[in-house]
């Protein structure tokens, strides 16, 4: 039980990070259609930009400052690099993004070097904000949901409720109409890459002392940010909600199940012998096969259902 | 020069390259440029083989080193199996049976891939990239875990009655196979299979108003591009006589695709271009410098961004000019273009160079030297240079690259009428 309700809190903190990933991939995406392979690259320069900050202003300031930092390196891109490209077509935008990657990986290894960063939780939330059955619950990791949970709420009253909202969700199904009633539609669109930018650039701050702050941070991050959004569904941030939930729930729960195919066969009457790949395959554990899950998902729900969970378009 | 002359002299001057390092006097070939043309032989067959998704479909395939891999690991197996006695097959045949492995794969992960296109397809291929690369690392009897599967390739069975001892003899086999590899993926491009695959990249509406399914253009030529990978692979495994989980990883595909994009996709040799310059750099530079990668990627983004054509497009380009016998006019705008980007690259490599010496190289207790001196990184003196030849690089280039269009524009426009 206490493994359960534990499970839980570490999923939904870890489910909420990557919501924090997945919306600002999934608003990107629905807005130009482009898909930033260079998202994960953004959250990990979040956390080294916030590394710096906190060096020498400490974490508070670095909370505001290296997501602000994010959201203009993002509209860098947006206005000198993908603009430039968008005239031939949204392969040579995906290509443009791909090679961010590369780029951006390596100046941080130049900037900040090779090894894991020192960058550590605040000793103001560096205390057990709860104990369940004997199990502490860091202050920190409370303190995480509380960000993503007001960002969660900012984002929506945004969209939702303003008139920038009104304008950006006008803009992503009808942009010549919004252009023609005289909003400016690239305006919007730097916008909108820039807000996807800014919220991964929290992500990082927040998940950088989280996790570990290393030059291998957005390799580990990426492919798992891209599945969530694909499970969800391309261009739906309800389903990209529920796949970053339901993906963080199933990372920190497979970590905690001890059980392989073989034992659920074993009642069966199916006892496995020998050395075989397909024995092999059946006896691992899932708490060792945890990290291959979430691309298993992937691969069933797209064979299930080709748009993901609640996608509304082909890409 | 005519296609089919120039597909002629390349391999002539394949053939007889090894030979042109041949070390006479101890009578051994030169080891290092052998093993760097055997894999330049490998990479040509993954750069065309991915073009035929990237150039031919427009297919953004992010998995494209799993079959690659997958046909390294069937190979080391066969091997294996064949070096214990079990399996009776000549050497020469082995490519293409990890060719037939790429195919088998490719035609169950093509299944649900190419259901989608564009964005959505790259991102699925990224998956199935990524979910190969975890299993490989996780189970042990098929892949070897981190350490990768073994072999030895001298099997004693061989149609030619080749050893396979030395780098050489598997040197012309990987040549043999390329050269077949090159000849049906050509052949490809020119069945009503790769005309569809064009139609479906460039306007996939039309293309099923015709009467064709686009998703069945894009599943048969994703099956045969993983096949041809898959052949490249065999020949990775024969060549190393290991294959690690780097054989099926997503560097490797990334590698694919900035040879064939660098190379040009538009055109069908463009990857081979690519695959043969970007080996060169990686044998060559990733020795010298450890931000070689930065490099590449600044050159990747760069293409993309002013010669979405790639080289071999550039080249291309310069057809028509060339056959107006107008192409001596270009001559001194280019070479009005070699001072400024040379200020560029230098103070760019420079300013590069400095910093990851600043961290990295500190980390590895390397010193930066150059011209036979260290250079101090913490000195002002070796990045101002650097940083003044790149502004002042950039600046003049600018000016120098809008006269060179000008001139470009009004000789194509003067031969247009």
């Amino acid at each position: 039980m206490e493994t359960v309700l534990i499970s839980v809190l570490n999923g939904l903190v870890y489910g909420m990070l990557l919501f924090m990933l997945a919306s600002g991939l999934t608003l990107i995406f629905s807005m130009m259609g482009v898909l930033n392979f260079a998202h994960a690259s953004i959250y990990m320069l979040g956390a080294y930009l916030a590394f710096t900050v906190s060096e020498f202003l400490g974490f508070f300031p670095a909370l505001i400052i290296a997501p602000i930092l994010c959201g203009l390196i993002g509209a860098a891109i947006e206005i000198w690099g993908l603009r430039k490209v968008h005239h031939n077509g949204h392969i040579a935008e995906l290509l443009f993004t791909f090679g961010l990657v590369f780029i951006i990986q390596r100046l941080v290894q130049m900037t900040w070097g090779m090894l894991p960063m020192a960058y550590r939780v605040p000793a103001v939330l560096d205390f057990p904000l709860f104990a369940l059955y004997g199990v502490n619950f860091p202050a920190y990791r409370g303190f995480m949901l509380l960000v993503s949970a007001c960002m969660l709420l900012g984002t929506w009253l945004l969209l939702k409720k303003t008139r920038i909202g009104l304008i950006i969700q006008a803009a992503l199904t009808h942009p010549s109409m919004v252009s023609a009633l005289g909003h400016n539609v690239p305006m919007v669109f730097t916008t909108v890459f820039a807000g996807g930018c800014l919220l991964a650039g929290l992500a990082g701050v927040i998940g950088g002392n989280y996790q570990t702050t290393e030059p291998g941070m957005a390799d580990s991050m990426g492919p798992i940010v891209f599945v969530v959004v694909v499970f969800g569904g391309l261009g739906s941030l309800a389903g990209c909600f529920i796949a970053s939930i339901v993906m963080g729930m199933i990372q920190t729960f497979a970590v905690v199940v001890d059980y392989s195919v073989a034992d659920l066969l074993r009642p069966l009457g199916v006892v496995l012998s020998g050395d075989t790949l397909l024995t092999e395959v059946l006896t691992v554990p899932v708490a060792r096969i945890g990290a291959l899950l979430p691309f298993v998902m992937m691969v069933t729900i797209l064979f299930f259902r080709p748009r993901g969970l609640m996608g509304t378009r082909d890409a | 020069m005519k296609p089919r002359l120039l597909i002629i002299a390349l391999v002539v001057v394949a053939i007889v390259l090894p030979w042109c390092f041949y070390d006479w006097v101890h009578h051994r070939h030169a080891g290092f440029l052998i093993s760097m043309f055997s894999q330049m032989g490998m990479m040509v067959i993954l750069a065309l083989s991915y073009n035929m998704l990237l150039g031919q479909a427009g297919l953004f395939s992010l998995c494209h080193a799993t079959f690659f891999g997958i046909g390294g690991y069937a190979t080391v197996h066969l091997l294996n199996a064949a070096g214990a006695g079990d399996l009776h097959l000549p050497m020469e045949v082995m490519p293409l049976l990890a060719g037939l492995t790429g195919l088998a794969l490719a035609i169950l992960f093509g299944s649900m891939a190419t259901k989608q296109r564009a964005t959505a397809f790259a991102m699925i291929t990224l998956g199935i990239g990524e979910l190969m690369a975890t299993a490989a690392l996780m189970f042990h009897h098929f892949f070897g875990g981190e350490g990768g599967v073994t072999t030895n390739r001298m099997i004693d069975n061989s149609l030619f009655g080749l050893t396979y001892a030395s780098g050489i003899q598997v040197y012309y086999l990987i040549l043999a196979w390329t050269v077949i590899a090159t000849g049906l993926m050509y052949f490809l491009t020119l069945t009503p299979l790769g005309r569809m695959a064009n139609a479906t990249r460039d306007n996939f509406e039309r293309a099923q108003f015709i009467g064709y399914d686009p998703r069945m253009v894009r599943f048969l030529q994703f099956a045969l591009s993983g096949f041809f990978a898959g052949i490249g692979g065999g020949l990775y495994a024969i060549t190393y006589e290991i294959v690690t989980f780097d054989a099926l990883a997503a560097p490797l595909s990334a590698n694919a695709l900035l040879m064939a994009y660098i190379g040009g996709t538009t055109v069908f040799g463009g990857p081979i271009l690519g695959a043969i310059l970007i080996t060169m750099l990686q044998s060559g530079v990733s020795l010298l410098s450890n931000s070689w990668l930065v490099y590449v990627g600044v050159l990747f983004i760069a293409m993309v961004i002013f010669a979405p054509t790639g080289l071999a497009g550039i080249i291309k380009a310069h057809g028509p000019i060339k056959q107006a016998g107008r192409l001596g006019y270009l001559m001194v705008p280019y070479l009005r273009l070699v001072v400024p980007s040379l200020g560029v690259a230098l103070g760019f490599v420079g300013l590069v160079e400095l910093m990851s010496f600043l961290t990295i190289g500190a980390a590895q207790g390397k010193k930066l030297a150059l011209f036979g001196g260290p250079i101090d990184v913490h000195a002002t003196l070796p990045w101002v240079i650097s940083a003044g030849s790149l502004l002042i690089g950039g600046v003049w280039l600018r000016f120098e690259a809008a006269r060179f269009h000008r001139v470009w524009e009004s000789l194509t426009t003067g031969i247009r009428r």
